[in-house]
């Protein structure tokens, strides 16, 4: 059974090659976070992968947004932007329902979720009737779902986290390859 | 070779790659692919004030009303990767105040499956048409369109207009009393 074939592998096991297992562990995840910063600066957004929290029918928890926030495209009717409310640290994701900008290029709009009967003017901060370019985190381009449901459950149940980590751990050291 | 675990590996590591593969296909099938068509759109019952909007300050804005009548046939913009049509009526329009406004006036979720013909008759707007301002008096050049974006199975999320847009010109002088619109 499988327990007996661990139990061998312990036995056989030196410091050399644990060692080794460790690094290969260590190689692994910063690769991937190697990747994540990678694309972040590709796109020029803050954070490039969103899980969302609201906009149905559209998104559902745990579908995954991809960002882009490129400084010269302007910000037009219609549009799905990530924005933070200023003091404010929860992103929210929601459409352009309203855009008046001047001739220097200065721009204010008003956002409104497609699953909200208002507008977000209450979501603003006290007295702020419209949003800035600056307050945008990074506009949605492409879309992906179901991806980030392992995330929400992560977060949901701490537990499960733990114990997922604790096994990969334990399977990564342990196995010989 | 044979284990229970050996072959629950073999069948997830498979179906994951699979699924991967065909979401990847949906992206890339359709990014490339042309979601115009043309529109009809005339409207009627122009109304133009000019009060106060509390919500942004204390200032009097102009406040436009109108009903329209809207016919188009969405059918071909649904395909094996469309999951839902957000359609939105835009009004767009150049002010002293402001070289772009964009006012978005009536908006529609239509879903995979639902009925893909829009006819529409003497409708009301869902969203109150303020002008930043009072740039609406006399406006003669109103455009109004209808644009959609398209939400995916899986891929990009692109914006696009129909083709035909209608003119809208607002009159010189403000509508008083409390005419309903």
């Amino acid at each position: 059974m499988l327990q007996l074939d661990f139990l061998d592998d312990l036995r056989r096991m030196n410091m050399r090659q644990l060692f080794y297992q460790l690094l290969n562990f260590a190689m692994i995840v910063s690769s991937a976070l190697m990747i994540w910063k990678g694309l972040m600066v590709v796109t020029g957004s803050e954070s490039p992968i969103v899980v969302v929290l609201s906009m149905e029918p559209a998104f559902q928890r745990g579908d995954l947004l991809f960002l882009t926030n490129y400084e010269q495209e302007p910000i037009r009717a219609g549009e799905i932007v990530v924005f933070k409310v200023e003091g404010r640290d929860i992103p929210i994701v929601h459409r352009v329902m309203k855009v008046h900008e001047k001739e220097d290029g200065s721009v204010k709009f008003l956002t409104k979720g497609d699953n909200n009967n208002v507008d977000d003017r209450g979501l603003y901060a006290n007295g702020q009737a419209w949003l800035n370019r600056k307050d945008v985190v990074g506009r949605a381009r492409g879309y992906v779902p179901f991806i980030g449901i392992v995330t929400i459950i992560m977060n949901d149940y701490p537990k499960f986290k733990y114990a997922v980590l604790a096994g990969l751990g334990l399977f990564v050291l342990v196995h010989r390859e | 070779m044979h284990t229970f675990l050996s072959r629950v590996n073999a069948v997830s590591a498979f179906s994951l790659s699979t699924l991967a593969a065909l979401t990847f296909g949906c992206f890339a099938s359709t990014f490339l692919k042309n979601y115009s068509a043309p529109v009809s759109i005339t409207a009627a019952n122009i109304v133009l004030k000019n009060v106060p909007e509390y919500a942004v300050s204390r200032e009097k804005n102009d406040l436009g009303a109108l009903r329209f009548d809207m016919n188009s046939d969405l059918t071909p913009l649904f395909n094996w990767n469309t999951k839902q049509l957000f359609l939105y009526l835009v009004a767009e329009y150049e002010t002293q105040n402001n070289k772009v406004n964009q006012v978005v006036l009536w908006d529609k979720i239509i879903r995979r499956g639902e009925a893909s013909v829009v006819s529409l008759k003497n409708q009301h707007l869902k969203y109150y048409f303020w002008d930043d301002g009072n740039g609406l008096l006399g406006h003669k050049n109103v455009s109004l369109s209808l644009s959609w974006n398209i939400i995916p199975i899986a891929g990009t999320l692109p914006l696009w207009s129909g083709s035909g847009s209608y003119r809208l010109t607002f009159p010189s002088e403000y509508t008083q009393g409390r005419s309903s619109y």
